[in-house]
């Protein structure tokens, strides 16, 4: 598949987000009552890196992946791929797009067809893109030898006879199986034991150095984000409130909600245990989000300004920035801290 | 509640307008002239004008429907080409003797049923359990036709207690609850009607109870220390929705489906009328009558939908 | 892809592989180790099998009339099931009549399967707009009993074995569809079918090889029970005398017939429903048994 490799050079960011935007209807709310799951989010991903992206569930995670496969019509919003805009007359179809780019989704056991042995399931995806059945099993069982599975013990298997780790494997396997140039990873690690889930990150690792893979990697497990990626995008209630170089984000977070999240975790030092949570309480409902800021409702640092103005994030297609949606963080606003804390 | 109920009522409205439909269409099934269809071939000019200016069909189909649907909404469903009396009249008539079985035949039906299912349910793999599954079973696949004459054979020919068929003893074709000595003439009926029903539900029961046996809260509730009868009671509460939309229809069956049983034992309501219209060709009976069930059949639904949603707060939700 | 690479083996690998036998091969293999339903599947198989033969099984001609040799008691003369109200050889009509009786029982529950499955497919994994379409007229016609409608179609059309079939098939239908239009809308929303759209592949592609080995099981249970209700309608429609016309074999039409000798010799009155009733339980038990073997959640 030559003709899928870099076509915009090193410069040209892979993945160009712009503006994203997804409302689902109620069913049964009052008419015109919306979810807005996924509300302007703009992001860039460069080739090669990995691109985390954290947030509490229920926070469009989930449906902003399946926006960027063209699995959901985005109501609004540009996607542009390696210089291409997806879907338009001059861009690439969704189509080309699925092909050089695919997804491993959470529940392993429900991505995988219960009634076809695994290695049909593998070879599915070549044989859609015009392989020959023998080609295609061939793809298979190679890919099935790099995530690590002997492919004569279980290639012939179904889904049920597999662990959660091995099922996992063959989906990475299913994803690869048709050369992509990135992986979309949808809190792929989440649902294995730690032990299991730190194989499959070493593998999804070595994975990208031998494929030049690019990853977006979704998850709400903070460390294992760490773990993987370059950068970090934070969500909240479908919009991004930080983006930035994960060692920048994890050292010196800028959003309030950021920092929240990070004081959440679990100290591994019994001495220094969280006594009380640092964020109480469940996120407002997407259905009606909150004016202004929509993290103001739980923010201690919350002022009248962050009710009326929306904040908003800044230069998010500059690679190396790191940048929040933050009325503290933009000396203009108004906010009585905006500018101590910087 | 009130919300829901005008729901379930506009879902309703339009099965009704496509049941209505249905019946209408059923003059046109055969091939051919539908006059022909509709009338005897020994019919005198004097039936033949009738069921010319009864039908229009000289009109398009549409304005027919239109026109039928009209009549049938003010209650004239015409007249029986074979009594010549007001197809409303015959109908009613035939559904009240129809109703006079299933008083009798659902709570029989229903409280066997249920039990057998309950008990089974509750003794999954037990020896009871095979035994009343097997049974029911046995009722499922029961042809009741001919079940009404083994009975007829036994206790109206071989032991002669009970009479074979009819519902009185001069012929009367309006049972009596007053007489009662007409009481005997229900006894054979009302036991083959039951035996597919107690089947039916008692299977639906019995894969209920065992469904959520299987839950996690019946654990929970065993682990709390409750006694084992109050654990029965919470898993019958909540396999009682499914039960209920069995049952409600099974009544609509009950109301309609006994057209066999009613012929075997010619008792005179809705399917006896209606084997008779067919014998007859008596389109505007057999059109009158299946309307009149399938509407009492939509109204049984909507009511047990209406109830399982007043038991089920899950699904008064949605 | 031509670099390759090693990674380290993945520790729990080193089990012998479990023997493969596919869905369908363990569905068989369940089965084998379930008493009652290889014994009724094997009644089954007899009744089939004895329909099928009949003519060579049959002992006596299924039309032969006597008249000094009627409702004579099993037994007599060689007639190992006795005779009918007309002479006729019992034992013989009720082979021959195993024919028409399971055909219109089996034929009517095909013809749902194919035409409401695929109905229910398009349903469930069309939009909700077709969705709608198919799913609410098949709710008209849910809306009559079934024994109802199924007299009312075939007593409209002028009754006669091919209507009858005809009616119950539309009988069927709107419930095969149901059926086929649940388990396709479950699996629709799994995961593995948006995988599959994910890679790039079409509809109908997805149809073939990811929603139709799924719906098919369900379809299949569905319809096994079917049969049995099958026999039972159709022999009902016949005794009403909306089936095959006399002299032809049915059961349900020589059960009618023989109603009206009871008073002579009651035994050989009931015969038909006994072989209808036979039918019946086994083709149920069959059923579910095909069923629990079927329903292992995997």
């Amino acid at each position: 598949m030559e003709n899928l490799s870099d076509r915009g050079g090193p410069a040209q960011p892979l993945l160009i987000a712009k503006d994203l935007r997804k409302h689902f209807k109620v069913k049964g709310g009052a008419p015109g009552a919306t979810v807005r799951a996924v509300d302007g989010v703009s992001f860039t991903i460069h080739k090669g890196e990995t691109l985390g992206i954290v947030g509490e569930s229920g926070c469009g995670k989930s449906t902003l992946a399946r926006l960027l496969l063209h699995l959901i019509e985005p109501d609004s919003g540009e996607l542009v791929f390696d210089g291409d805009p997806v879907g338009e007359m001059r861009g690439i179809s969704v189509n080309a797009l699925r092909r050089q780019v695919q997804m491993v989704f959470q529940d392993s056991a429900s991505s995988l067809n219960p009634r076809m042995p695994v290695r049909d399931s593998i070879a599915f995806g070549p044989h859609v893109h015009g392989k020959t059945k023998a080609e295609s099993s061939r793809i298979a069982r190679d890919v099935l030898v790099k995530v690590g599975l002997k492919p004569d013990l279980f290639g012939p298997r179904y889904p049920h006879e597999l662990s959660g780790g091995q099922k996992q494997r063959v989906n990475i396997a299913r994803a690869l199986a048709i050369e992509p140039r990135m992986v979309i990873l949808d809190e792929a690690v989440s649902a294995l034991d730690k032990s299991v889930e730190a194989q499959v990150l070493n593998l999804l690792r070595a994975l990208k150095e031998n494929f030049n893979l690019t990853y977006l990697f979704i998850s709400h497990d903070l460390s294992v984000v760490r773990y993987i990626s370059d950068r970090v995008l934070v969500m909240y209630l479908g919009a991004v409130v930080e983006l930035g170089p994960v060692n920048e984000i994890f050292s010196r977070p800028k959003h309030p909600y950021t920092v929240a999240l990070l004081a959440s975790r679990p100290s591994m030092d019994p001495a220094n245990r969280i006594e009380e949570p640092p964020l109480t309480g469940d996120p407002p409902s997407p259905i009606d989000p909150p004016s202004g800021c929509r993290f103001r409702t739980r923010c201690q640092f919350a002022e009248t300004v962050c009710a009326e103005v929306q904040p908003v994030l800044g230069q998010w297609n500059d690679r190396d920035s790191h940048i929040a949606a933050c009325h503290m963080r933009d000396p203009a606003s108004g906010h009585s801290r905006a500018t101590e804390v910087n | 509640m009130i919300n829901l109920f005008l729901r379930r009522l506009m879902y309703a409205v339009p099965i009704a307008f496509g049941v209505s439909v249905v019946c209408f269409s059923l003059v046109y099934l055969a091939p051919g002239d539908p006059l022909q269809t509709i009338l005897p071939s020994d019919a005198s000019a004097d039936t033949i004008a009738m069921v010319k200016a009864a039908y229009g069909f000289d009109k398009p189909l549409p304005i027919q429907f239109l026109k039928w649907l009209g009549r049938v909404m003010v209650g004239d469903f015409g007249q029986s080409i074979a009594t010549r009396r007001p197809v409303v009249l015959e109908v009613t008539g035939a559904l009240y003797n129809t109703s006079v079985l299933a008083l009798f035949a659902v709570p029989i039906a229903f409280s066997t049923g249920f039990s057998m299912g309950a008990i089974a349910g509750c003794f999954p793999g037990k020896w009871i359990d095979r035994v009343l599954t097997g049974s029911a079973v046995l009722g499922v696949s029961l042809p009741n036709y001919w079940f009404g004459i083994v009975l007829v054979i036994f206790f109206a020919v071989e032991a002669m207690v009970l009479p074979a068929t009819g519902m009185g003893a001069n012929g009367s074709d309006q049972f009596n609850f007053l007489r009662w000595s007409d009481a005997r003439y229900l006894v054979l009926p009302v036991i083959t009607l039951s035996m597919v029903p107690i089947g039916i539900i008692a299977r639906t029961t019995r894969a209920a109870v065992a469904e959520v046996m299987n839950q996690d809260f019946v654990i929970t509730l065993r682990a709390k220390g409750l006694s084992e009868t109050a654990v029965i009671r919470h898993v019958l509460k909540n396999a009682l929705p499914q039960v209920l939309a069995v049952m409600g229809l099974q009544f609509g069956y009950l109301m309609g489906g006994s057209i066999l049983v009613e012929t075997v034992f010619t008792w005179p309501g809705s399917g006896f009328l209606l084997s008779k219209a067919i014998i007859n060709r008596d389109v505007p009976v057999l059109q009158g009558t299946i309307l009149m069930l399938a509407l009492i059949f939509v109204a049984t639904n909507l009511l047990v939908d209406l109830m399982q949603s007043w038991i089920d707060p899950r699904i008064r939700r949605t | 892809m031509s670099n390759a690479m090693t990674l380290p083996q993945h520790p729990a690998k080193e089990q012998a592989a479990p023997k493969q036998r596919g869905y369908w091969g363990s569905v068989l293999y369940r089965l084998r180790y379930d008493p009652v339903t290889v014994f009724f599947g094997c009644v089954v198989l007899a009744i089939i099998l004895a329909a099928i033969f009949a003519p060579v099984l049959a002992p006596f001609d299924p039309y032969k009339e006597s008249i000094i040799g009627r409702l004579k008691p099993m037994g007599w003369k060689g007639h190992l099931l006795g005779t009918d109200e007309l002479g006729r050889d019992l034992l013989s009509r009720l082979l021959y009549g195993g024919q028409v009786s399971l055909l219109m029982g089996v034929v009517p529950v095909a013809i749902a399967t194919v035409i409401g499955g695929t109905l229910g497919v398009i349903g469930g994994f069309g939009g909700r707009r077709v969705n709608t379409a198919i799913m609410r007229t098949m709710d008209v016609f849910y809306a009559f009993p079934s024994v109802l409608l199924a007299v009312a179609i075939s007593g409209a059309m002028g009754g006669g074995a091919a209507n009858g079939m005809i009616a119950l098939s539309m009988v069927f239908t709107p419930a095969m569809c149901r059926v086929a239009e649940t388990a396709t809308a479950q699996v629709k929303n799994l995961d593995f079918v948006e995988a599959a759209r994910a890679t790039g592949a079409g509809t109908l592609t997805i149809l073939r090889y990811h929603i139709l080995g799924n719906v098919l099981g369900p379809v299949f249970i569905y319809a096994s029970s079917l049969v049995s209700v099958g026999i039972l309608l159709a022999s009902g429609l016949s005794f009403l005398g909306l089936g095959v016309k006399p002299p032809t074999a049915d059961w349900g039409l020589m059960l009618s017939t023989l109603r009206q000798s009871i008073y002579i010799n009651p035994a050989i009155c009931a015969l038909p429903g006994v072989a209808i009733l036979i039918a019946s339980v086994s083709f149920n038990l069959l059923s579910d048994g095909i069923r629990s073997a079927m329903d292992v959640r995997l």
